[in-house]
């Protein structure tokens, strides 16, 4: 527990306020306001921050439009090609949003195919991928699917007599919809678009890849990055927008709170099989809404096999050379990958573990701080965590490595581990609650002491639980960019993310960098794929947190 | 409203290639309570939802006062359904719950009110209208559900195991203030419950079904006194069975040999189905039916055997005993124990029932 406490602390708690405390102190170290004052006096940061506001409330809307139809179809009825439709609808998951940005840049940009086409017919550009509305796009492309899977676990989730009764009461159709089964699940879908919203701010990828500097994440990035570690204004960035997520995040909590209230399951909602021209329909709207959310996809497997591809609709010439870039000559980008991931991946399990055990089964004291702090890392965008390291641990050797942490590769594995405890306490936590005590205590009665009990009652019927969060630990890591661009010491140090955004920046380079765009797809695929199975039905649940 | 009658014609439902519901005929008549009885899965609920119209039957009528249902949707049928878990709204107030279906009917706002504290007055919830169902007990959401179902004067009221999740006692309490209930409305109700108690104490006739079929229809007594089968000797209340061959037969009266060699002396009271000598049997007893004495006593001229003592239940109004005989275990209820020394296990004791008391359950 004290070591718990000690890890924590370190890597989540401190850096944090010590970011805190740079941006309320002055040079004498007493407590001001004075640079939250400057803040807001400077046009740049207020604009910066609206643009935060609105994007990210844009993007949440627009997913809930897009998401609301979809989510009541796959919950509510039957028909042929539904499981298609439902994997497709998952699919922009696992495509990085940065990625995303580039590929997206190709299609609908400036001089992208459909404004190619455009220009060809009608003379006339959609500058759709400029500045802000870019970000949404892109966005809105890569987030619905978060808002997807919690309106559908919310649908889902409402007890079949809920409905009935309303309809044996007289009220059917639309009104049933309005009066009953959308005031049940809000609380559900409110919680997802605050979460999609937490997402959506602390994306640093996006805007960098459209190169749109006026939100928070770049600003703070650009701030610490060129002016320097010790510019004020970088860490006051950091605070609004950590001041931000922790707001969304306890809203989320209270919602989910009181989605929990529609949750005395015991049937769920029938699902109606569709037939005929009522399947053609239902396709034509879901295949409309999917097309588009998979456009980056497309791109971005076209750009890795093509050698020239500018002011054409096509690629010019194809080639694999990409590949053999990625694969023979810089391999160390997927070898990174694989080795940070997957460590950060075992640590979290092993901790994840550890705190849901402590919570559940033991009554010491302090393990609701220790949950508490477990939990931060959802609302502290990677950029702050990634500059409260730098902070911390720049400048001193640490114990046993004879150079700062900040110089090693293994603060990236520490960031990531970090970021991605709370999924896997999550679903510890839930896996743990599944096995009653008196399964354990019965073990016990029966002559197996603690640790057999353990080792042969309960992990067997945790395992599950803990890989899926490893999993999704896993997943979320292989395509993180916000604190990696930060962390990583040497660019041979760095992971696909760092190697895609790097390639990108040079004209030449967007072949190699879309390659092991696919490479990141791939991997995130096969992770999502292992998690659905480990996960089952449930795994929507597992973006409920 | 005037109660309705139903009528369920042929009824079969099958999801793929199990039936759910086959073959079922009955005809509910006008302020009848009537009881669907059965164990889990032998297809009651789903005769209900057929009835209340979220389940359409792949087979047969359902009809309400002779106008045939099986195609209007539940929202045009104008019966009331209480669930088992109630399904009260959770966003909703007590008031609104019960408001609803009256919004849905657009009856007039001071109607509205005013039927509505009516109706939870009735049900004895006068001064919760402003909570939520989460802030009310089991049994006060138990009775906000019904309340929500009678405002709307349905002509039909079906409860699907509505007491089920009450603790015991509040079960009995309800379940007497639910007989009195429907007792003064007299609305045709249709009520589904395992529990064959239950059962036989609200019911003016009850449905036996076992495995989607209609297995015994009568009045409560009827079903208890006189089981059509041996699925019903054994499913309502206790019974002990013995299967024999008819030695012989004068009129009511029939001398059984048992198969476990006991010769039984049996009176049928069902001429339609008088045995003849040398048919096979299946005759029934029910543990109260059966007294139990020291060896010794005076010889009845009815059944009487010895046996011993295998276990001895103390239950306050009456001691459950199970004694050993001739090769088998049979089951005796000795009511009102109080004062009356108690057997113990191992005693030798004689066992004997009246041939009145013998109901021959099934001969071929």
């Amino acid at each position: 527990m004290a070591f718990l406490f000690a890890i924590l602390t370190a890597f989540i708690l401190y850096p944090v306020l010590r970011v805190l405390w740079i941006a309320l102190s002055d040079e004498t170290s007493n407590l001001t306001l004075i640079h939250f004052l400057n803040f807001f006096r400077r046009p740049l940061f207020r604009e910066a921050l609206w643009n935060t506001l609105v994007s990210g409330l844009l993007v949440v809307v627009f997913s809930g439009l897009l998401s609301l139809p979809l989510a009541y179809i796959i919950a509510r009825y039957e028909f042929r090609g539904k499981l298609l439709l439902q994997t497709a609808a998952t699919l922009p998951l696992v495509i990085p949003p940065f990625v995303g940005a580039v590929a997206l840049q190709l299609i609908l940009g400036r001089s992208g195919m459909i404004n190619l086409l455009l220009m060809r017919w009608f003379d006339t550009t959609i500058p759709i991928m400029e500045g802000l509305a870019g970000v949404v796009l892109v966005q809105t492309l890569h987030f619905f699917p978060f808002i997807l899977l919690n309106t559908v676990v919310s649908l889902s989730n409402i007890d079949r007599s809920m409905e009935e009764m309303a309809q044996n009461m007289g009220c059917h159709g639309f009104r049933l919809f309005r009066r009953i089964t959308l005031p049940l699940m809000l609380p559900g879908f409110v919680a997802g678009s605050l979460l999609t919203f937490i997402r959506a701010i602390d994306d640093l990828g996006t805007p960098l890849m459209l190169n749109y500097k006026n939100l928070l994440a770049p600003q703070a990035y650009l701030r610490i990055t060129t002016v320097g570690m010790d510019d004020v204004d970088g860490y006051v960035v950091c605070v609004v927008l950590v001041v931000l997520s922790l707001v969304s995040l306890l809203a989320a909590r209270k919602y989910l709170g009181l989605a929990e209230y529609a949750t005395v399951l015991r049937s769920a909602p029938a699902t109606r099989r569709l037939q005929g021209k009522k399947v053609f329909l239902v396709w034509l709207l879901c295949g409309a809404i999917l097309g588009v959310s998979l456009l980056p996809h497309i791109g971005i497997l076209l750009l890795s096999f093509s050698k020239v591809w500018s002011f054409t609709l096509l690629p010019t010439t194809y080639t694999l050379g990409n590949f053999a870039e990625i694969l023979f000559r810089a391999p160390h980008f997927i070898k990174n990958t694989l080795l940070y991931t997957l460590l950060a991946a075992g640590l979290d399990i092993v901790l994840g573990a550890a705190i849901a055990f402590l919570l559940l089964r033991s009554r010491l004291a302090g393990r609701n701080l220790l949950d508490a702090i477990a939990t931060l890392p959802l609302a502290i965008p990677g950029v702050v965590l990634a500059v409260g390291y730098l902070r911390v641990f720049h400048g001193w050797d640490f114990p046993g490595l004879g150079a700062p942490l900040t110089s090693s590769w293994v603060i990236l594995v520490i960031a990531y581990t970090m970021r991605r405890l709370p999924y896997t306490v999550r679903a510890s936590y839930a896996a743990l609650q599944q096995v009653h005590i008196s399964l354990e205590e019965s073990a016990q009665s029966l002559g197996a002491n603690r640790l057999k009990t353990f080792a042969k009652i309960t992990l067997p019927m945790i395992t599950g639980g803990l890989v899926a969060g490893g999993l999704i630990g896993f997943v979320t890591s292989c395509v993180e960019l916000a604190s990696t661009i930060m962390l990583v010491p040497r660019i041979e140090l760095g992971p696909i993310s760092y190697g895609i955004y790097i390639y990108m920046q040079s004209p030449l380079g967007r072949g190699a960098g879309a390659a092991l765009g696919v490479v990141a797809i791939l991997l995130v695929s096969l992770g999502t794929y292992l998690t659905h199975r480990f996960f089952g039905g449930r795994a929507g649940n597992a973006f409920r947190i | 409203m005037q109660p309705a009658e139903v009528k369920l014609d042929a009824i079969g439902k099958s999801y793929g290639e199990q039936w759910v519901v086959r073959d079922v005929n009955l005809h509910i008549r006008r302020g009848e309570f009537f009881t669907f009885l059965g164990p889990s899965g032998c297809g009651k609920t789903t005769l209900l939802r057929i009835i209340a119209g979220f389940v359409f039957p792949d087979e047969g009528t359902v009809s309400l006062d002779g106008h045939p249902m099986n195609h209007v949707p539940p929202w045009q049928r104008n019966v009331g359904l209480v669930f088992q878990n109630y399904a009260l709204w959770p966003h909703m107030t007590v008031f609104e719950n019960v408001a609803f279906g009256l919004r849905e009917r657009k009856v007039a706002r001071s109607e509205i009110e005013r039927r509505v504290m009516e109706t939870l007055k009735q049900v004895d919830l006068k001064g919760t209208e402003n909570r939520r169902p989460s802030q009310l007990s089991g049994g006060q959401q138990q009775r906000v559900a019904l309340a929500r179902t009678l405002v709307i004067q349905p002509r039909l009221l079906l409860l699907d195991e509505p007491l089920s999740n009450l603790d015991a006692k509040l079960r009995i309490d309800m379940r007497i203030e639910l007989l009195k209930l429907q007792r003064d409305l007299g609305l045709t109700t249709i009520y589904v419950t395992h529990d064959q108690e239950e059962a036989l104490a609200l019911s003016t006739r009850i449905a036996v079904m076992n495995r989607g079929r209609v297995v015994q229809e009568g009045a409560s007594r009827q079903i208890y006194e006189q089981p059509a089968n041996e699925f019903v000797a054994a499913f309502v209340g206790k019974s002990n069975l013995f299967s024999g061959r008819v030695l012989q037969a004068r009129e009511r009266y029939i001398e059984v040999q048992t198969n476990d060699n006991l010769i039984i002396h049996a009176s049928s009271t069902a001429p339609a189905t008088l045995p003849q000598s040398g048919d096979a049997i299946l005759l029934s007893v029910r543990p109260e039916a059966m007294e139990i004495d020291a060896v010794g006593g005076v010889t009845k001229d009815t059944n009487q055997f010895t046996g011993h003592v295998a276990a001895s239940a103390y239950q306050g109004s009456f001691v459950e005993y199970e004694i050993q005989m001739a090769g088998r275990a049979v089951k005796t209820y000795a009511v009102n124990p109080k004062g009356k020394a108690l057997f113990q296990r191992g005693d030798e004791v004689a066992v004997t029932f009246a041939a009145d008391d013998v109901v021959v359950v099934r001969n071929d």
